[in-house]
């Protein structure tokens, strides 16, 4: 599995250092809508310079290279735990090389290992598929962002989020409105709406796979992504915090069935540097 | 090395080029066009503190420090002195940032030193440092916090009774800013809290930043979030 560890290293350069194209794009249209000499005119100036210069020299976007999320679809009869262990195995020598900033500390002797790799990290789920490639799709999100996310148990009161898609779209705005600009707005969200806590976390950063140009193929979904935009753009808080028209980039909403006695919101937020790619091999 | 089998979509193969900065991109060039900047060198006065305002756009010249979680809580659990720092943090700015930092060959304890190369240095979000910073702020004699996302209403105060202000860079943008650090002058703790985590004593110039917070009790991360509140109290009415 050598070439196959050769390809990841690969895919965590390509994550790290290049921006996706509709990521880009969607950064630059921001660029031009919001104020000449504003303050986050200004910010987007110098966050579209960035993204060029760490493509262009191959370095990480940003220093925090986050926890690495892999999302694997292997064809029938590989092997799991061989790939388990080319992705760690990529992963050692991806920080070493690129380099990453090493990220994973120890809970209990709070010591970083240095090659970020340890118990449970990077985040690996395997799904099988019928296909004959293997997909591996990387997401490598910083942790302010994922500070700024939040889990909503419906109804909640001071929301007036009942258990229905409004109030899907108060929990959205609810956790953007506290997030402010401590996570590197403009921010993608992505939505996971279902009967577990631990599936909308997983289902809510799944979307952030989507692209921004992607539309949900249920209307009523499709509807509110649209309306979440507008409306999160609306509050102001602007680039980076420091006011103005682009707030999110995108709303990616992921649904699953419910439990009648539970309603189960989560909401992921990636910085303006939403760092994802694909492998297939 | 890399197959034809597999492809990293929309890939970048190959190794990555050395870092040189070309004419059209240095800082001048990059310069933010319709504002003036103001352009402050380091160590600060208490008069220099005390002269930038919420919105300043500032370029900052000379040697600040590195810090973020376990350099504060060290600083507020253990309470070093001043004497027991070896750097002097009078006038000078505290960064929130944990770079990507290359470390020299042949690596120190082989006789290697001076020979660090930041390669990505952007702010980490402040106000995981609130409960620490009052006390850091009025203890250490800094007359700048850097960082994103601003900070809370206890570091607002440290800020105006000691004469110091909070300057927001630009969160991710981690390579630009790694360009305007000009030497890596030295490193403390660095064996204890790892590279990320330990207090760098960087030069830098042309550093860009916004003052959002400022020495007279001024937030713009307060005024912003009262602005937003309307608008949030609006949509969920």
């Amino acid at each position: 599995m050598l070439k196959l560890r050769d390809g990841i290293i690969e895919l965590y350069r390509k994550v790290a250092t290049s921006l996706p194209p509709d990521v880009e794009d969607a950064l630059k249209s921001a660029f031009a809508v919001e104020k000449d000499s504003s303050t986050a005119k200004h910010a987007l100036q110098v966050i579209l310079e960035n993204v060029h210069l760490a493509r262009d020299t191959a370095r990480p976007i940003c220093q925090d290279t986050g926890v690495p999320v892999f999302y694997v679809k292997n064809p029938r009869g590989l092997s799991y735990l061989e790939l388990e262990k080319t992705i760690i195995e990529a992963t050692r020598v991806a920080t070493e090389r690129i380099p990453l900033r090493p990220n994973a500390v120890d809970i209990i002797t709070d010591k970083n290992s240095g090659d970020n790799t340890g118990i449970g990290f990077p985040i690996i789920y395997f799904k099988e598929t019928t296909e004959t490639t293997l997909t591996i799709d990387l997401i490598l999100k910083g942790s302010g962002c994922e500070n700024m996310g939040q889990t909503y148990k419906l109804p909640v009161g001071e929301l007036k989020a009942n258990r229905d898609i409004d109030g899907v779209r108060r929990c959205a705005l609810d956790a953007v409105y506290k997030a402010q600009g401590r996570g590197c707005p403009p921010y993608t969200i992505g939505i996971g709406v279902g009967a577990a806590k631990d599936q909308v976390a997983k289902l809510a950063k799944e979307q952030l796979l989507r692209k921004l140009h992607d539309t949900n193929e249920i209307q009523i979904l499709k509807d509110l992504e649209k309306r979440l935009v507008e409306e999160i753009n609306s509050l102001g808080i602007g680039p980076l915090g420091f006011g103005g028209m682009k707030t999110a980039l995108g709303v990616k909403i992921g649904v699953n069935h419910r439990h009648p006695a539970s309603y189960f919101v989560d909401i992921s937020i990636s910085c303006w540097a939403n760092r994802r790619g694909r492998l297939i091999w | 090395m890399v197959e034809e089998r597999f492809k990293v979509q929309g890939s970048l193969l190959g190794s990555p080029r050395r870092v040189r900065l070309s004419a059209d991109e240095s800082p001048e060039a990059t310069r933010f066009k319709g504002r003036k900047e103001k352009t402050i060198n380091l160590p600060l006065t208490k008069k220099d503190a005390l002269s930038l305002k919420v919105g300043d756009m500032v370029l900052i010249n000379g040697l600040l420090v590195t810090g973020r979680d376990k350099l504060h809580k060290f600083l507020v659990n253990e309470k070093p002195q001043k004497r027991d720092i070896p750097f002097n943090l009078d006038g000078t700015v505290l960064y929130h940032c944990g770079p990507i930092v290359i470390p020299p060959h042949p690596p120190l304890e082989k006789g290697g030193r001076g020979d660090f190369r930041v390669i990505a240095a952007g702010p980490t979000t402040s106000v995981r440092v609130e409960m620490y910073e009052h006390e850091v702020i009025s203890k250490y004699g800094l007359r700048g916090i850097m960082g994103k996302g601003g900070m809370g209403q206890s570091a607002l105060d440290a800020m105006k009774e000691n004469a110091c202000v909070y300057l927001h860079t630009i969160g991710g943008a981690a390579v630009y800013l790694a360009d305007r650090i000009k030497n890596v002058v030295d490193v403390w703790k660095l064996e204890e809290f790892g590279t990320t985590e330990a207090m760098w004593l960087l030069e830098v110039e042309n550093f860009p930043a916004i003052v959002t917070m400022d020495a007279h009790g001024k937030s713009m991360h307060k005024k912003i979030e009262k602005k937003s509140l309307a608008n949030f109290k609006r949509l969920i009415k």
